[in-house]
């Protein structure tokens, strides 16, 4: 029974993170490239873009949520299973998100360098 | 890619590392916060290696922000993951912690992962609201030839 417990808790942890990554990147491919912005017309610009950007608050208020579920979540299970898990589980979710919803061409190169990360994310803390 | 950008890709890395190993040092010290004891984050807050650690987030954010506006999600994420590797090689050299092969293996695995990842095209997706977006990226973004490539060639990104 704690084990689904633990791994609801992940899988939430995980949703929600990978939604406010995504919210974040779609808000920031809207404001544009900052360093050309920057250039432009100075930096208030950008924080005025950002700032006015529903995206951007909506991808905050998410990774919020993914935060104090993580916080639950370690209060359930062990930090050596549950960080890692978390953290690896969202590498992978992150890419099947991106490509669906921000259009990004995830090829096989990038399918193997989240794989690969995601694995020795999972090795590294557990 | 300019060196500007590596910058930003660099300090998202360094940031988050740093800035998470000195909240869990500083969490340590506060104890145990539950939902029944609130005012414990107010006085984790007031503890200064949490305080730090909070602004060094703060400073991981807004360079991971900064990079999203010229990177794929799928670029940005496993191209810092070397957050990681530092947090392990700073647990071996600094706080002299033993490192099992099995975490040797994790280090390998992500710093192959990475080299796989930066060799690739830094922006690959189509933002039709993105006014910024030079058609130099879009053109090099279907033919999938590295940045740093076209970009040398050119000089078009300075």
């Amino acid at each position: 029974m704690r084990h689904i417990y633990t791994w609801s808790g992940i899988l939430v942890v995980v949703f929600f993170s990978v939604v406010g990554d995504i919210l974040i990147a779609r808000a920031m491919k809207q404001v544009g490239d900052v360093h050309a912005i920057v250039k432009r017309s100075g930096v208030w610009t950008v924080v005025g873009r950002v700032l006015s950007n529903s995206n951007f608050f909506l991808g905050v208020t998410a990774m919020a949520v993914a935060f104090f579920s993580l916080l639950f979540a370690l209060s359930w299970g062990d930090v050596s299973l549950v960080a890692p898990a978390a953290a690896s589980l969202t590498f992978i979710g992150n890419a099947f998100a991106a490509k669906i919803f921000l259009h990004e061409r995830v090829d096989r190169r990038r399918w193997i360098a989240v794989v690969l990360v995601a694995s020795g994310v999972a090795l590294l803390a557990g | 890619m300019t060196f500007r950008k590596y910058l930003v890709l660099a300090g998202i890395t360094v940031f988050a590392a740093a800035g998470d190993s000195m909240l869990s040092h500083g969490m340590k010290q506060t104890g145990t916060i539950s939902i029944h004891h609130l005012q414990g984050v107010i006085l984790a807050i007031l503890n200064p290696w949490v305080a730090v650690g909070i602004v060094l987030l703060l400073a991981f954010f807004a360079s991971y922000m900064n990079a999203l506006s010229w990177a794929d999600l799928t670029y940005v994420l496993p191209a810092t993951s070397l957050g990681y590797v530092l947090l392990a090689l700073v647990a071996k050299f600094a706080l002299h912690e033993q490192v099992s092969p099995m975490r040797w293996l994790g280090i390998a695995l992500i710093s192959g992962g990475v080299g796989f990842v930066a060799g690739g095209p830094a922006l690959t997706a189509q933002h039709p609201d993105a006014n910024s977006k030079s058609p130099l990226l879009e053109k090099e973004a279907r033919s999938g030839v590295p940045e740093h490539a076209s970009a040398a060639s050119t000089g078009a990104e300075s």
